[in-house]
């Protein structure tokens, strides 16, 4: 079968169809057990093995991942949720080490302009071994503030804010004084990152996004923006004067749970639509658009910057959960990249979308195989980089950096994901039906 | 023809005397004096040149804007012998059930006074006012033990009070016929019909581009939106109030909404205005009154609960508390049906010189107050700014929806209005509805008591009060309402309980507000 010749579409090259059988039923496998678990069971024709049973997908636990991945046998329409060394992305010291080479490479091949983008990313140091470094910088810019933060932990624990070197000091000595007790405690990495001291704020609450991005390969680098999204609010005002008041700087759901503000009902969340609605009618549209192109180009430029690095299994995708904070001149910077984006529903609301991201999710994964690799959009996913930029009209040229291209992102816009998948699925069949 | 005139003299003089006293008078004034050093200014035709001068430099423009308002707000005089009740209310059973009505609260504000042994007002100590001051822009995080507080009305209390007004003059007759009203409300108040209600808001028609429905993703931008922008931003230039409110009867562009409001409004933010917020300010860090804390339960139940108003919880403090102290908000109950409350000093009770109003600006807040300002704080952030569209806004419009009387806007008018539309239009089921129990207005009268706030998703809310501006009446309320129930009227039909009906109708958040109306009023067979 012959693919048709198609300026837009290049990379990627999924020859499905024929190659690609359809299979009578997928087994599936996973740990969670909220959303995730609900989708894969009211998906047709999914059926869950537990325990030993073999499986054509297993969305599992980056844990599962570390021991068992190196020596599992896997069939090549096996699909697994996350990517061997996804660390590279989601580990905040690699991350900052990737993004600071890539930079590098930028602006030796690109030009200073070019490396400029890529500075979405506060000032950040890898402790211990950075630590000098990092004096440096402290003493170039006094009475600011600076978070320290472990890098592998999650839901907000382990970070505290310092301004005074003593602060550090001291628990330097703390961890240090671990050590020389000879136990089995691994000192563990933390990085000092520059703090955003003038986050943008709403109701002078300060909040930060979560927003999904789903890559299925880095070679070819294939990535898809979902639309929807949500901004997570901080109980408490925001005040530069209490930098000990975890709720207020903090914005993990986790975290604010536990603040004595904190009612269930109020819910600390709205979603990206109503965020965005909210900033245009502040700002006006042009300054939103400014700013989510902004915010796409933090997406490539992060993935772009580990995709040598990555080790790009056919097997594997993963969907990872951004977190951005926008600051008072509406510049958007990168906090971090989760690769097991919290799935529990925090209400009604996050559960549908939760519910809807899985199910497109598995759309794109395409275990069924029934899309055939072309399509710019599947249900609330947006294709944003197929080995490049992809454009939003459609048999426009791909043209990248031009002042006419507008990108095929739309986060926190309409998302009529069920009209499209419809829409979609029924052309397939026509489609399928034709070449029968 | 020469009562016309007369009449039209009488509307001149009032609206001057009106506007002398405002801050514009002042400015002109001053703008007039200053001229005078322009060399264009001469002598001979000074009247001529200033008037002129006026055209220019936009003040004609802004005194075009105030009397425009002045002509929206202030009801048409109508016998210069009619006694001031008559602007308040004209109808006398109607001022008589109010009368009644605002006693039962204020014995509700009293009663609560004294079971919690709180005075109604009381001078914070120094100390107090410190902490208050400090925290004045996070009031939200106070938890103050509100267990004892109740809200003093809601607005179900409100219904029952109207379901029983009667109009002592008007004998129905026992027999039931073709002309009895099925409906709760049994007053006879003229309300419009559909062909009415289509000449009336005939800017919503099929064939006119709407925003809320001419702007979603299907259509291309160019057909409607990018013109309908264009001129939006036009109107904001010319800085005219009666364009604005012509214009935003096809809806606001999100980014022109905060201005066009304003521009319609009339609302400016000279400094006066702001020195005169940061008063108000001073007033509520140096008393406090027991409103207050039912304000801060209101909020606590509402707002605050609310998924996409939380955040905006300690400005709807900023901007209640402020409110209830305005003591200017008190000139609106000359036409308003209401009367402020007259509370007396310690000890001194039935003695004149000793009433105050209580509050200072006369208004009890209710259960759901709160949602009038919510909705408000997507546009405006600036405290002062906000304060000021949220009391124009209230002596315009909201007032009438918790006050008895007859006006075409009232809360009385509108409910007779939506009954009347459901029971002409879809009159299965109107009579499906009331025979299992479940009378229509019981389920929407609280959407329109609060002018659907809270029901509606934000952008559909800020559209419908886009057209409430831009006719200058509440109306649409009713009739928004009776479209809701058409929309679901199979589901309706359907159901044998008043609990099924309300769960029916229980989520209004994924509604599109414009293409219902436009149905209910241009393409429904009547």
């Amino acid at each position: 079968m012959s693919r048709p010749k198609n300026q837009n579409y290049k990379g990627h090259g999924l020859s499905k169809g024929k190659e690609r059988q359809q299979r009578a039923s997928i087994r599936f496998k996973t740990t969670l057990m909220n959303t995730l678990m609900d989708v894969l069971r009211h998906r047709p024709g999914w059926v869950e093995v537990k325990d030993e049973g073999e499986w054509d997908f297993y969305w599992c636990d980056v844990s599962w991942l570390r021991e068992n991945f190196d020596h599992t046998y896997m069939d090549e329409h096996v699909r697994i949720s996350h990517f061997r060394n996804h660390y590279e992305l989601t580990r905040k010291n690699y991350m900052v080490k990737n993004l600071k080479r890539f930079r590098k490479q930028l602006e030796r091949e690109a030009g200073k302009l070019e490396a400029a983008k890529c500075d979405f990313f506060p000032k950040t140091f890898e402790m211990p071994c950075e630590y000098h470094l990092f004096v440096e910088e402290f003493r170039k810019n006094p009475g600011i503030t600076w978070i320290m933060k472990p890098v592998a932990r999650s839901q907000g624990k382990g970070i505290f804010l310092f301004r005074r070197l003593k602060d550090i000091m001291d628990w330097r000595k703390d961890t240090r004084s671990s050590d020389d007790q000879k136990d089995d405690i691994p000192v563990e990495n933390y990085v000092a990152q520059r703090y955003i001291e003038n986050p943008y704020l709403i109701g002078g609450r300060k909040f930060d996004l979560r927003v999904y991005v789903l890559v299925m390969s880095y070679i070819p680098l294939w990535a898809w923006l979902y639309r929807d999204g949500f901004a997570r609010f901080s109980n408490t005002r925001f005040t530069l004067n209490s930098i000990d008041d975890q709720y207020i700087h903090l914005t993990n759901v986790a975290v604010q749970k536990t603040s004595p503000d904190y009612h269930p009902k109020k819910g600390c969340k709205w979603m990206l639509q109503r965020f965005r609605q909210y900033l245009a009618s502040k700002h006006g549209p042009e300054a939103v658009e400014t700013l989510f192109r902004d915010i796409d180009n933090i997406f490539v430029k992060s993935l772009q910057s580990v995709q040598k690095v990555i080790i790009s299994d056919k097997h594997c995708f993963e969907l990872y959960g951004y977190d951005i904070l926008i600051d008072q001149d509406l510049k958007p910077w990168l906090l971090e990249v989760n690769a097991s984006p919290s799935l529990t529903a925090s209400s009604q609301e996050d559960y549908e979308l939760k519910t809807c991201l899985l199910e497109d999710t598995l759309h794109v994964v395409d275990m069924e195989a029934r899309l055939t690799g072309r399509e710019k959009r599947v249900g609330g996913f947006d294709l944003m980089w197929n080995d490049g930029p992809v454009s939003r009209e459609e048999g426009a040229p791909d043209l990248s950096g031009m002042g006419n291209f507008v990108t095929n992102t739309h986060l926190g816009c309409v998302n009529d994901r069920k009209k499209q998948l419809r829409q979609l699925f029924c052309s397939l069949q026509v489609q399928k039906k034709a070449s029968s | 023809m020469l009562q016309e005139e007369s009449d039209l003299s009488l509307i001149i003089a009032q609206i001057v005397q009106k506007l002398k006293g405002s801050n514009l008078y002042s400015q002109l004034e001053r703008q007039a004096w200053a001229s005078l050093q322009r060399p264009e200014i001469k002598l001979e035709s000074l009247k001529e040149d200033i008037k002129e001068f006026f055209k220019i430099s936009g003040w004609e423009k802004k005194l075009q804007n105030a009397v425009y308002s002045e002509l929206s707000v202030f009801p048409l005089p109508s016998h210069p012998a009619a006694p001031p009740e008559h602007l308040k209310e004209p109808l006398v059973y109607m001022r008589k059930a109010q009368g009644s009505w605002e006693k039962r609260i204020l014995k509700s504000l009293n009663s609560m006074c004294t079971e919690l042994s709180i005075p109604l007002a009381r001078k914070r100590p120094a100390g107090e006012q410190k902490e208050l001051l400090n925290k004045w822009n996070e009031m939200g995080t106070d938890e103050p033990d509100l267990s004892l507080f109740r809200p003093v009305y809601a607005p179900k209390d409100f219904l029952e009070v109207l379901i029983n007004l009667r109009n002592p003059n008007y004998e129905n007759g026992d027999s039931l016929s073709f002309r009895t009203h099925l409906g709760l409300i049994q007053v006879p108040l003229k309300v419009k019909d559909i062909p009415e209600l289509k000449e009336c808001f005939v800017e919503l028609g099929l064939n006119i581009g709407q925003l809320g429905i001419d702007d979603s993703t299907q259509v291309p931008p160019e057909l409607f939106e990018n013109e309908h922008v264009r001129i939006g931003q036009k109107v904001l230039a010319e800085q005219d109030s009666a364009a604005a409110q012509q214009y935003i009867r096809q809806g606001s562009p999100t980014a022109l909404r905060a201005e066009l409001w304003a521009l319609i409004l009339n609302i400016s933010s000279q400094p006066e205005d702001v020195l005169y917020y940061e008063q108000l300010k001073t007033n509520v860090i140096q008393h406090d009154l027991l409103v207050d804390s039912l304000i801060y339960k209101d909020v606590k139940l509402t707002a605050s609960n609310d998924d996409y108003y939380f955040v905006f919880e300690d400005y709807l403090y900023q901007v209640l508390l402020c409110f209830s102290r305005d003591t200017s908000v008190l000139s609106h109950f000359a036409f308003n049906s209401a009367s402020p409350p007259k509370s007396y000093i310690r000890g001194k009770l039935g003695l004149e010189e000793y009433a105050v109003f209580y509050p200072p600006n006369g208004v009890i807040p209710f259960h759901g107050f709160s949602m009038y300002v919510a909705p408000l704080c997507f546009l405006y952030h600036e405290p002062s700014k906000l304060y000021q569209i949220f009391r124009e806004m209230y002596v315009r419009f909201f007032f009438r929806l918790h006050s008895i009387s007859s006006h075409p806007s009232g809360i009385v008018s509108l409910c007779l209005l939506f009954e009347t539309l459901l029971q002409t239009y879809l009159p299965q089921l109107f009579y499906h509805l009331r025979e299992i129990g479940a009378q229509p207005l019981r389920i929407s009268f609280k959407w329109m008591v609060r002018a659907f706030s809270g029901y509606l998703a934000t952008d559909q809310l800020l559209l419908l009060w886009d057209r409430i501006l831009g006719y200058n009446s509440l109306e649409i309320l009713a009739v928004l309402a009776a479209a809701v129930f058409a929309f679901r009227a199979v589901n309706l039909m359907e159901v044998t309980s008043l609990a099924a009906a309300e769960a029916v109708l229980a989520d209004l958040s994924t509604l599109k507000v414009m293409p219902l109306l436009q149905i209910f009023l241009f393409a429904t067979v009547t």
